[in-house]
């Protein structure tokens, strides 16, 4: 048996037991099925339309264009777009790997995808202003500026060892 | 949420006045790498629905006082293994602030939360392998670390 039937007879296994802790009152599966109704609802809405997204990014845009825009040769604005990319990528780092990988195989430098990568996880809009509202605005602002320059050294620092060392990503079909 | 729906809608239509065949290989190509991670994804499921168990009490217990370096760091340790959506992690730092946690610890672990992914490590790992996947998350435990203690400095929590 594959890896691949294994994970999802390992799934159904695993709502068989929430289903049945449900009917027999099982308090501590009937919270593994709350915390699991929460995040895959989520995922159930974001997801489809999220990869209909990324395939129509693959076949319509050129490589020539996210060369230009988000590879080596493009200055700091690339940054500027990776960021602006990311606080408006719903789901977050669900959906940010896999459009990094797209993006890095249509000629975006590793700089780029991981300073995406890692925006989309410490700011989305929605998240922010809700931080925001329950922390303070000069909690978020403050967080939001210390954590720019640390990407885009980190990202810089990552592309010169990945560089080095001729990683490749692996290509995703 | 709405947005993603209108916009690709949008696209979609624009898209397919463009060229249909395109589309049509379009949505297939995203179809074919949705159908090939969805069981990665849906492993990610189970595991965080467990993972989840242990975090709210055990986050405020451990979090909302004791050596402010020491919970700094636990705070990001913590959010490195768990991870949650924003709408529970922000009440929930709203407890801790309520509780006495400091602004530090808060930063550290709202940040790592997302940023060093353990439970998301084998769907990273797909599109970025292994190798870029180890450093990229050890750096996220860094900038974590870093933006507690800009946080802290602000706060006055750190002296320098």
């Amino acid at each position: 048996m594959n890896k691949r039937k294994r994970n999802i007879i390992a799934f159904f296994i695993f709502l068989g037991v929430i289903l049945i802790s449900n009917l027999v009152r099982f308090d501590l599966g009937i919270r593994v099925g709350e915390n699991f109704y929460i995040f895959a609802k989520d995922m159930v809405l974001i997801l489809p339309p999220a990869f209909i997204l990324i395939g129509l990014f693959d076949v319509w845009i050129s490589r020539e264009r996210v060369e230009k825009s988000l590879g080596d040769k493009s200055g700091f604005t690339k940054y500027i777009y990776a960021i602006l990319l990311a606080a408006t990528t719903v789901g977050g780092t669900f959906v940010a790997f896999p459009l990094a990988n797209s993006l890095y195989h249509k000629g975006a430098g590793y700089d780029t995808i991981i300073t995406y990568v890692t925006s989309a996880s410490l700011f989305m809009i929605p998240m922010s202003l809700m931080e925001a509202s329950i922390l303070g605005v000069p909690f978020t602002l403050l967080r939001l500026g210390s954590s720019i320059p640390l990407i885009i050294i980190s990202a810089n620092v990552l592309k010169f060892y990945l560089n080095k060392h001729e990683y490749i990503l692996p290509k995703v079909e | 949420m709405k947005y993603l729906y209108i916009i690709t809608g949008l696209t979609l239509i624009v898209s397919y006045f463009k060229d249909k065949n395109k589309t049509k290989k379009g949505i297939q190509k995203g179809w074919k790498k949705f159908n090939k991670i969805l069981p990665k994804y849906l492993m990610l499921l189970m595991v965080i629905s467990l993972v989840l168990l242990i975090s709210e009490d055990f986050i405020v217990q451990n979090l909302s006082h004791g050596n402010k370096y020491l919970g700094m760091f636990a705070s990001v340790v913590i959010g490195s293994i768990t991870m949650m959506p924003g709408f529970i992690a922000y009440p929930l730092a709203g407890i801790l602030l309520e509780k006495g946690a400091t602004y530090m610890v808060l930063g550290g672990f709202v940040s790592s939360l997302m940023l060093v992914g353990v439970v998301t490590y084998p769907i990273e790992k797909e599109y970025f392998g292994k190798r870029a996947t180890i450093i990229r998350n050890i750096f996220g435990f860094a900038i974590s670390i870093g933006i507690a203690l800009s946080i802290g400095i602000f706060y006055g929590e750190v002296f320098i």
